[in-house]
């Protein structure tokens, strides 16, 4: 059934330390010239920050499979949308429909 | 773990120790499904908010200009201030956590106080900030009349977009802070009536959940909002 333990008081530190350093090169990046890659960098960088607290915080990584169904369930209706809808709105042009 | 678990003849309340409700086997049950309808909660969550996203994914395509000319508008070091003090906040919220399970009343109500402060520190951050932009008059549909150099060379329909995104969506997520500080508010009084038990942990877990989607959430608006287009220059 569920998986055994949960994390401890160490990793939850270690955790918290790797999300500050992350949260410090969000910032700092948006100082550097990076072109376009800039936003790239940043959300990459978010999603490892929300990946750590998922996983240890939220306990994805220590709780049993049912729980990390309905997790990916959310994320596969999250592309679901946003994909569809920006394959709608961003290849209007290609047939010259108005666009919003 | 539980008599039910040790003794499968054992079905009744009585026999399983009143922590468990009738209509689970034992703890680790009951305990799943706390969790589990958290979850079916949050997967909701996440497309609520999705929707802001997806909007702001094809407004940014179609109004960049306006849109880093609104983002330069902001404060970075306000915006990095309000990630490090949620992301401290998840931290003591995830060891509130740790606490109720073993059982650490003082340390539990501690924490999940300090969570609290940290929450209202973040929403006074974010109300001065409000603050700070209706004094440059720039809320959409209220108060618009920026000044040029606000604009940055934008049109001002453009960052007028913007803004309204970053108040909707900054609104949205202030709004579940201010639900979530409700939420761990109960629980704090709870804990300090010794309500909350190593066996019904699962409500501050629950809220726990909560409290790190939010946070989660706002590590997303932060890079999203307060950095377009970087910040060198």
């Amino acid at each position: 059934m569920s998986a055994p333990g949960s994390p401890s008081v160490r990793t939850y530190v270690l955790v918290f330390v790797a999300l500050l350093i992350l949260a410090a090169a969000t910032t700092a990046i948006a100082y550097v010239d990076l072109g376009p890659f800039n936003t790239v960098v940043a959300l990459a960088i978010a999603s490892i920050k929300a990946s750590l607290v998922g996983l240890f915080f939220m306990h994805l990584l220590y709780t049993r499979g049912l729980t990390r169904i309905v997790v990916l369930a959310g994320f596969f209706w999250l592309a679901l949308m946003v994909s569809f809808t920006l394959a709608d709105v961003f290849t209007r042009h290609w047939v010259g429909l108005p666009s919003p | 773990m539980s008599d039910a678990a040790a003794n499968p003849g054992l079905t009744h309340a009585g026999a399983r120790g009143a922590a468990v409700h009738h209509q689970f086997e034992d703890l680790e049950q009951q305990h799943d499904a706390s969790s589990f309808g958290m979850w079916i909660f949050l997967a909701t969550e996440m497309l609520f908010f999705g929707g802001l996203f997806t909007a702001y994914i094809i407004y940014r395509g179609l109004y960049y200009p306006g849109f880093a000319a609104g983002s330069h508008g902001l404060d970075a070091p306000f915006g990095a201030a309000m990630t490090f003090i949620l992301l401290i906040s998840s931290f003591t919220m995830a060891m509130s956590v740790h606490a109720a399970r073993e059982g650490k009343r003082g340390m539990l109500v501690a924490l999940l106080l300090l969570t609290i402060v940290l929450g209202a520190a973040f929403l006074g951050i974010k109300f001065t900030e409000y603050g700070q932009k209706w004094r440059e008059h720039m809320v959409p549909g209220l108060n618009f009349h920026p000044a040029a150099e606000d604009l940055r060379g934008a049109p001002a329909t453009s960052v007028e977009l913007f803004l309204c995104f970053y108040f909707f969506m900054t609104g949205l997520h202030a709004l579940h802070m201010i639900i979530g500080i409700g939420l761990l508010s109960v629980m704090a009084i709870l804990a300090w009536r010794g309500k909350i038990k190593p066996e019904n942990y699962d409500r501050i877990e629950v809220s726990g959940l909560y409290w790190h989607f939010v946070d989660i959430i706002w590590i997303f608006l932060f890079p999203l909002l307060y950095l377009i287009g970087g910040r060198y220059k």
